[in-house]
């Protein structure tokens, strides 16, 4: 018997493409900072699926896992009065369901 | 100083002057909380009361001389600096320290070009297995708030200067991975024994407020 291997939910992001942070504001546990909601990012790094906090925090850990990024925002995208390098970057991990595509064609 | 009451002379009997040690603070919600439930689960056999003081020994067995003998073997040996960029848990592995809590040891690598710095501004998170509990500081809400829009004003504070020409990475740590910064070997080191280079590598250039000097 052969066994064909389908990805039935395949990463959404590449390293490079660009994403929007969701601008919600649900209650609960959540890993992503208020400064950085909203924010348009870039992709640096996929780092695997891992297991959602989000849920993990009310007892749901087995199985459900979330592709998760590294990205970065440059500093002066966050903060307008920045002082400091042009290229001076923040760094941090986002899941999945918290990054919206924005057209990367643009 | 008061040499009086500096004194702390245990040849001469017991004449302690400082003030007891005693905890009359009341617990408040979460300690509440946490006792509860650490109650609860061994009172129905879930965990064992030996098993929560084990783990909180090997919590405290961790320091930053861990880390500072990871940063110095990358330093010295190029193959294992490839593989602890590569994957940090193995590599920490490699070196006799378990990685015990589910998180990616995850390394970030300075250049003469970029300055990393590391702050958790949901919370607290730190490599514990590598470098112990995090200092006072790191968990303030001064310095997860500032870090993140400040980097230098924050930096020079802890009497770090960065070049205008250094791009500064601020990394917020929010979830699953757990960051190191692997600073800059200074200059001038190249006859220094691998325990003097530890000592250069202290707890504050691996979070990045600092840089190794000699």
């Amino acid at each position: 018997m052969t066994m064909k291997i389908v990805d039935h939910k395949p990463a959404l992001f590449k390293e490079g493409e660009k994403a929007k942070i969701a601008e919600k504001f649900p209650i609960g546990h959540y890993r992503v900072p208020m400064y950085v909601r909203g924010k348009t990012v870039l992709i640096v790094k996929n780092l695997g699926r891992h297991i959602n906090p989000e849920l993990e925090a009310f007892g749901k850990n087995a199985g459900d896992e979330e592709w998760y990024y590294q990205v970065t925002i440059p500093q002066k995208e966050l903060w307008p009065d920045y002082e400091g390098k042009d290229d001076d970057l923040l760094e941090i991990e986002v899941f999945e369901p918290w990054l919206d595509p924005i057209n990367n064609a643009l | 100083m008061n040499e009086h009451h500096h004194g702390h002379d245990h040849t001469d009997g017991h004449e302690h002057d400082h003030t007891p040690i005693v905890n009359e603070e009341k617990p408040g919600y979460y300690e509440i909380l946490e006792i509860s439930i650490r109650e609860l689960l061994i009172e129905k056999g879930i965990i064992k009361a030996d098993e929560v003081r084990k783990q909180i020994e090997v919590l405290d067995s961790r320091s930053p001389v861990l880390g500072s003998k990871l940063v110095v073997k990358a330093w010295l040996d190029p193959d294992f600096r490839v593989r602890l960029i590569h994957n940090g848990n193995a590599a920490a592995e490699e070196m006799g320290i378990s990685i015990y809590d589910n998180t990616e040891f995850t390394i970030l690598e300075d250049t003469p070009e970029v300055h990393h710095v590391i702050v958790c501004t949901l919370c607290s998170c730190y490599p514990r297995p590598i470098l112990g509990l995090p200092p006072d500081w790191y968990k303030s809400k001064e310095y997860r708030a500032r870090t993140v829009k400040e980097p230098r004003a924050v930096l020079a504070e802890f009497g770090t200067v960065i070049s205008d020409d250094v791009q500064i990475v601020v990394q917020d740590s929010t979830a699953s991975q757990r960051y190191m910064v692997l600073p800059l070997r200074p200059q001038g080191t190249e006859n220094f024994t691998e325990a003097e280079l530890e000592s250069l590598v202290t707890r504050d250039t691996m979070i990045g407020v600092t840089i190794p000097r000699i």
